[in-house]
């Protein structure tokens, strides 16, 4: 991990990173109102994600989460002398695929360069990263926001490096503890260009490239373990003026965290410079307990990482083909999914969008959709999966992988509701039974005997035998007072345990008591 | 291109180098004498030459991605001039 004491930013130098901004115009609900007037705010990203690979990017110990400190070291990651790294073609093929998802250039020709500094979960005293020549080029995320608006964020570059160790200051008392299990992992930093405009536009943009990841399989895009964190650069400036000096908050690691770090630091630097103050550019921490950024320790010493190309390793040279194979193996990514969910489905742009934000969801909604050559209900499997479906998940804590409820199981729910077999209200009493037992819904509905009473007698004489019982109730409908007719239909729900068809029931009494 | 002991005394700092104060001028000396050296490679003209980033004239091989080391905690720690619990034990790093 790259420490957060470690203050030494500017990674990539202003002739490098395209520092200009293609974006133009803005909504102007996200200019702030200050005392003196508007300002904008200019949003770029940094983002690490962890590449899904099973051993390190120059050696061959393993990646997994978890383990007891120093398991997960090989020689190489200890950086005893003498070691040379040898380079995971994972990792290659990983940053080519994510660069594809993100539509980016690829390049053929990409080189590894020594970042140095000094910290104690860094033995080598430098990260091998890429500097001049990273492996994928330009590219661009497209951003939907929840009020329909879309933009599009430039990336200027994906690079390959080494994750650092992990230092534990609390554990004993004046002294750190190092472990290196991390030390080597192999990272993929995605650095965008400034074209973000606000807190909700930057956790929605790091929320589609966390969900973009996670369709091609590149990261796991777990925020809890650190897999994907974000370094937030933010300025500010009046509409249509050159950009303001920038601050970096650090290591980010949740959606909600990205905004409310930017909201923060935006109304700060607004307030120094309305006041007639200067911005210094600083790294700063957000601090998610007070939910504010705050400077990290200054060093003395400049930023000065002396890159040059590692000489333990040569130039990474991939053709064509290896692309071409990769390109092949791509998934449907989200807004092309989310494009076909609309025109297939009919979906609304909203609901396509909440579906495949996951790809497991996409997937569990199209298994719920097929009926074996006939489609059910689109509207209807889309309102069970975000409604009652996510319900259960989140009470039980379970991702959607872990569901005991197939999708096929829900649709065969969704079966008996559309054939009158149960009604709507006893099908959430039978989902929940599925989600407790795994069974199937109409082996839950024939066991307890659920069926919805649909015979026109039946519910007759259990009208009539309620009406009979309460004449007092009935003559007050009877009188006009609509008000009672809901307490009927309760009573013959109750007298049926809510098997009863309630729009017969309804029929019923109105042909009853009314007139 | 000429170094001033502010330089050296800052290279040194990067590189975790103690030198005496007395040390700087003679290190600033030896340093530019170096630099000159180099600096002769400026007389060839290297217009429309791509950076030369390795000394052979070979592309990186490529490993298979199979966890094939790991799990010897004892050698990665044995020279650890102190460990505890597994981690490697070093002076507080922040305050």
């Amino acid at each position: 991990m790259i420490n957060t004491t470690d203050i030494q930013t500017e990674d990539i130098p202003d002739h490098l990173v395209a520092h200009f901004t293609s974006r133009t115009g803005h909504n102007s609900a996200d200019l702030i109102e200050g005392e003196t007037g508007a300002w904008e705010i200019i949003i770029g990203l940094e983002v690490h994600a962890q590449v899904m690979s099973d051993s390190k990017l120059f050696s061959g110990a393993p990646t997994g989460f978890g383990s007891k400190p120093n398991t997960h070291v090989s020689l190489v990651d200890a950086a005893m002398p003498g070691m040379l790294p040898v380079l995971n073609e994972m990792a290659i093929r990983q940053a080519v695929r994510t660069g594809l998802g993100l539509e980016a250039q690829i390049n053929l020709r990409s080189i590894f360069d020594r970042k140095n500094y000094f910290y104690p979960d860094l033995p080598q005293g430098y990260q091998i990263s890429q500097f001049s020549d990273p492996i994928v080029g330009e590219g661009r995320v497209s951003v939907d926001m929840k009020d329909g608006e879309s933009f599009e964020v430039g990336v200027v570059r994906i690079h390959l490096e080494q994750d650092a160790g992990k230092s534990i200051h609390d554990r004993i008392p004046d002294q750190t503890c190092i472990d290196l299990n991390r030390s080597g992992v192999a990272l993929m930093e995605i650095v965008s260009k400034p074209d973000i405009r606000s807190g909700a536009e930057a956790a929605a943009y790091f929320s589609k490239l966390r969900s973009i990841l996670r369709y091609l399989g590149t990261c796991d895009g777990n925020l809890e373990e650190g897999s994907l964190r974000a370094d937030v650069n933010v300025s500010v400036r009046r509409p249509g003026e050159d950009l303001g000096i920038r601050c970096e908050i650090k290591n980010v690691n949740s959606i909600r965290f990205v905004r409310e770090a930017v909201d923060y630091e935006a109304r700060r630097q607004i307030e120094i410079l309305e006041e007639g103050g200067k911005i210094d550019q600083q790294t700063r921490l957000f601090d998610p307990d007070r939910g504010e950024t705050r400077s990290m320790r200054s060093k003395e010493e400049a930023h000065d990482y002396r890159y040059f190309p590692d000489p333990d390793l040569l130039p990474v040279v991939i053709d064509e083909a290896f692309i071409a194979e990769i390109k092949a193996s791509l998934p449907e990514l989200p807004d092309i999914k989310a494009a076909r969910f609309v025109s297939e489905f009919g979906l609304s742009e909203y609901d396509a969008g909440v579906l495949v934000a996951e790809r497991e969801t996409a997937e569990f909604f199209e298994a719920v959709v097929d009926a074996g050559g006939t489609k059910r209900d689109p509207k209807i499997a889309a309102n069970w999966i975000s409604g009652d479906f996510f319900r259960r998940l989140n009470a039980d804590d379970l991702e959607i992988v872990d569901s005991p409820v197939s999708g096929a199981q829900l649709g065969g729910l969704i079966d008996l509701i559309a054939d009158g077999t149960i009604s709507g209200k006893i099908a959430k009493d039978v989902f929940d039974e599925m989600f407790d037992s795994g069974k199937e819904a109409n082996a839950i509905v024939e066991e307890k005997g659920l069926k919805q009473i649909s015979d026109a007698g039946e519910i007759s004489a259990v009208i009539d035998q309620i009406i009979e019982g309460n004449p007092e109730q009935a003559d007050q409908y009877r009188q006009g007072n609509t008000k009672v007719a809901g307490w009927f239909t309760g009573q013959a729900m109750k007298a049926t345990q809510g098997k009863a068809n309630p729009q017969m029931v309804n029929q019923l009494l109105q042909e009853k008591l009314g007139s | 291109m000429a170094l001033d002991t502010d330089t050296v005394k800052r290279i040194a700092r990067l590189a975790r180098i103690h030198v005496d104060e007395a040390d700087l001028g003679l290190l600033a000396d030896e340093l530019n004498n170096i630099l000159v050296w180099v600096e002769q490679l400026d007389e060839v003209n290297t217009d429309g030459v791509e950076p030369m980033t390795s000394v052979v004239e070979m592309i990186q091989r490529l490993r298979v991605d199979v966890v094939t080391d790991g799990d010897i905690r004892n050698r990665v720690l044995a020279n650890a001039p102190l460990s505890a619990d597994g981690f490697f034990v070093v002076p507080k790093v922040i305050e």
